[in-house]
């Protein structure tokens, strides 16, 4: 039997508004999912804002706690990690962020993303070769080492530093890589160059990808999976191509027809009609 | 140099023996120079054209490509280190570069409005929405009464789709297309000529983005003004606008209709821009654009798309910048192979 990377079991995530309201917000709800070791796929994650995404990513990252169910990985709930377990954890399950800003310190030069890592898993024996697995890295996304190490994350534009984070992960070569928005505050000409440095990762280094979006068009090109979350709640999932082509629930049509497409064949039909107010 | 593209549109059946109108906006050689530490950095270089009421302009290009800094100088809010350094904005025949402070602050709003980028940011995190929006009508208006001024209110936010009851909310209690709405809201209080949208969608999800686009398509037609869109999605501006102009490190390298710049693209860089977009048809081609846009302070020697352009090796491409020229039809672009010196080369393309 083969084992898998993770596996999500019945997980929901409710946040409750102080302590004597009754309002509460469901996240996401008893969502499970299940990504086998030995096959490593892209899935896609896709839904609008509030539909439970980036709350699905803290719950991978083990940032926020699930309200009900559990998540595996690799045999060992993540909530119970101790020691080695956690440090593996933390190395093998890594992150790329939608805000390209907000993840660097600015007062460290960018090589302190880059550098951190190296110390804290040991990645290399010396500086030299500290030096040398830094810039394979940085090549590895298109990026020349000496226009951008030592700099410092304002004198970069946005779509370096995404890229930064991208070959951050490259670095760590992990087995789960969580993909929140990574393009979707990049320039929509350097978002080609950064989805190829992803699937580079996946394809050379049989990474898992998680990738989250709301923009069903990256996601086609990327993925092989999707999940369709509306309001924490999976309303389709399937291969991509079957889900994009030929949507099933209302909410996936809605989205897809949504995309803005470059082809001036392919208008947006009617008007929405006005959907929520307040 | 002012490119009118206005020809082609005015030639619509009907419209034909009605006097050619005066386009409600003509923007003739707009230049703005930031002086930094570094050197002089011309972020916009000779950039005109003209808009007619009810026309929507799409304005794309990388990120410091002079997009923004475009809007701003339209509504000369430039700080320094910026300056502008010539040109005129004419708005429904006022030249706002001509008119002193007080007059500025009066048009702003009122004949050109901006919804600057990341426009939910804008709103003041402690100020009810009414009151922000009433801030905005009392220093045009004077002495107007609050009921009116409440009227003008509820109007504003029922036409973008909003219940006038968000005027008692602060910006927290609302969603991102909510409050990105409201900014639209505040921009057409004063029902002004010119509507500058500065990435009104950016931050936002597909639907939620379609549902601001659709908001400003209403209001536009309502108020029949002129809006400039800037942004970077090209396949947002196949779905939204009439003509698109492209920037590249602060020139207007092309300014088309939206069918002639998707159907056929003539500067290189437009070219590259539309044939990066993903489409249904070409599952995992990734066809990124190579290297990166210039910086300002350091443009290239010529045309300053060279280093990058396909069609960018020859003498003159790297020795002599490119003027705009005129096509049949009135579209514009700013490109060796379609000058009268470049002609050699169009073979190549």
């Amino acid at each position: 039997m083969s084992k898998n990377l993770l596996e999500i079991r019945n997980v929901s995530k409710v946040y409750q508004r102080g302590l004597l309201s009754s309002k509460a917000t469901v996240a996401l709800k008893e969502y499970s999912l299940t990504l086998p070791e030995d096959n490593p796929s892209i899935l896609t994650v896709a839904g609008e804002s509030g539909s439970g995404k980036t709350t699905l990513a803290m719950l991978l990252l083990g940032f926020i706690t699930p309200t009900t169910g559990e998540i595996i990985y690799r045999g060992k709930n993540i909530q119970s990690l101790e020691g080695k377990d956690k440090l593996a954890y933390r190395h093998e399950v890594q992150a790329v962020f939608q805000d390209p800003f907000a993840v660097f310190n600015p007062f460290y030069t960018v090589d302190h993303l880059l550098t951190v890592p190296i110390r804290q898993f040991k990645l290399a024996k010396s500086g030299r070769d500290a030096r040398n697995k830094m810039d394979e890295a940085l090549t590895a996304v298109g990026l020349r080492p000496e226009d951008v190490l030592g700099r410092f994350p304002h004198q970069l534009s946005g779509g370096q530093r995404q890229r930064i984070n991208v070959a951050r992960a490259l670095l760590l070569k992990p087995r789960l890589l969580i993909a929140d928005e990574p393009v979707s505050m990049v320039d929509a000409s350097l978002r080609a160059n950064i989805l190829e440095s992803l699937r580079n990762l996946h394809r050379d280094h049989g990474v898992t990808i998680i990738y989250i979006t709301h923009d069903l068009t990256t996601a086609y090109h990327v993925a092989d999976n999707i999940v369709v979350l509306y309001k924490g709640d999976v309303v389709e999932s399937g291969d991509v191509e079957s889900v994009i082509r030929n949507p099933q629930h209302n909410y996936t049509r809605l989205l897809v027809d949504s995309i803005p497409w470059p082809d001036l064949n392919k208008k947006w039909g009617e008007p929405l009609k006005p959907r929520e107010i307040a | 140099m002012t490119i009118d593209t206005t020809p082609a549109r005015a030639k619509k059946p009907g419209s034909a023996n009605a006097n050619v109108t005066e386009p409600v906006l003509r923007v003739e050689g707009l230049e703005v120079t930031y002086y930094t530490d570094l050197g002089r950095a011309k972020a916009l270089d000779n950039v005109g054209f003209t808009l007619n009421s009810g026309e929507k302009l799409g304005m794309v290009g990388e990120s410091g490509s002079g997009k923004s800094t475009m809007a701003l100088a339209m509504m000369r809010m430039i700080k320094p280190p910026g300056r502008i350094e010539g040109g005129k904005v004419i708005v429904g025949g006022t030249d706002l570069m001509a008119l002193d402070e007080l007059g500025m602050r009066r048009a702003r709003l009122n004949k050109i409005a901006y919804i600057p980028q990341g426009a939910m940011n804008s709103l003041n995190p402690v100020m009810r929405i009414g009151a922000q929006m009433s801030d905005a009508i009392r220093s045009h208006i004077k002495g107007e009464a609050r009921s009116t001024v409440e009227d003008r209110i509820a109007k504003a936010l029922r036409s973008v789709d909003l219940d006038p009851g968000v005027a008692r909310m602060y910006p927290h209690e609302l969603s991102g297309g909510m409050k990105q709405r409201v900014c639209i809201a505040i921009g057409i209080l004063l029902q002004p000529n010119v509507i500058i949208a500065d990435e009104p969608t950016s931050a936002l999800d597909v639907v939620t983005q379609r549902q601001v686009m659709e908001t400003i398509n209403r209001v536009q037609s309502e108020i029949n003004a002129a809006v400039i869109l800037i942004g970077h999605d090209m396949g947002l501006m196949a779905q939204a606008v009439d003509k698109v102009a492209v920037m590249y490190a602060g020139r207007l390298v092309e300014l088309a209709t939206v069918r002639e710049m998707f159907t056929d693209p003539k500067h290189p860089y437009s070219q590259a821009l539309i044939s990066s977009l993903p489409n249904l048809d070409n599952k995992g081609v990734f066809q990124g654009i190579p290297g990166l846009a210039p910086s300002l302070l350091r443009l290239p020697k010529g045309c300053a798309f060279h280093p990058r352009c396909p069609h960018g090796k020859g003498e003159l491409q790297s020795n002599v910048r490119p003027e705009p020229v005129i096509l049949p039809g009135g579209r514009m672009v700013t490109c060796h192979l379609y000058s009268e010196e470049g002609h050699v080369h169009e073979g190549a393309k």
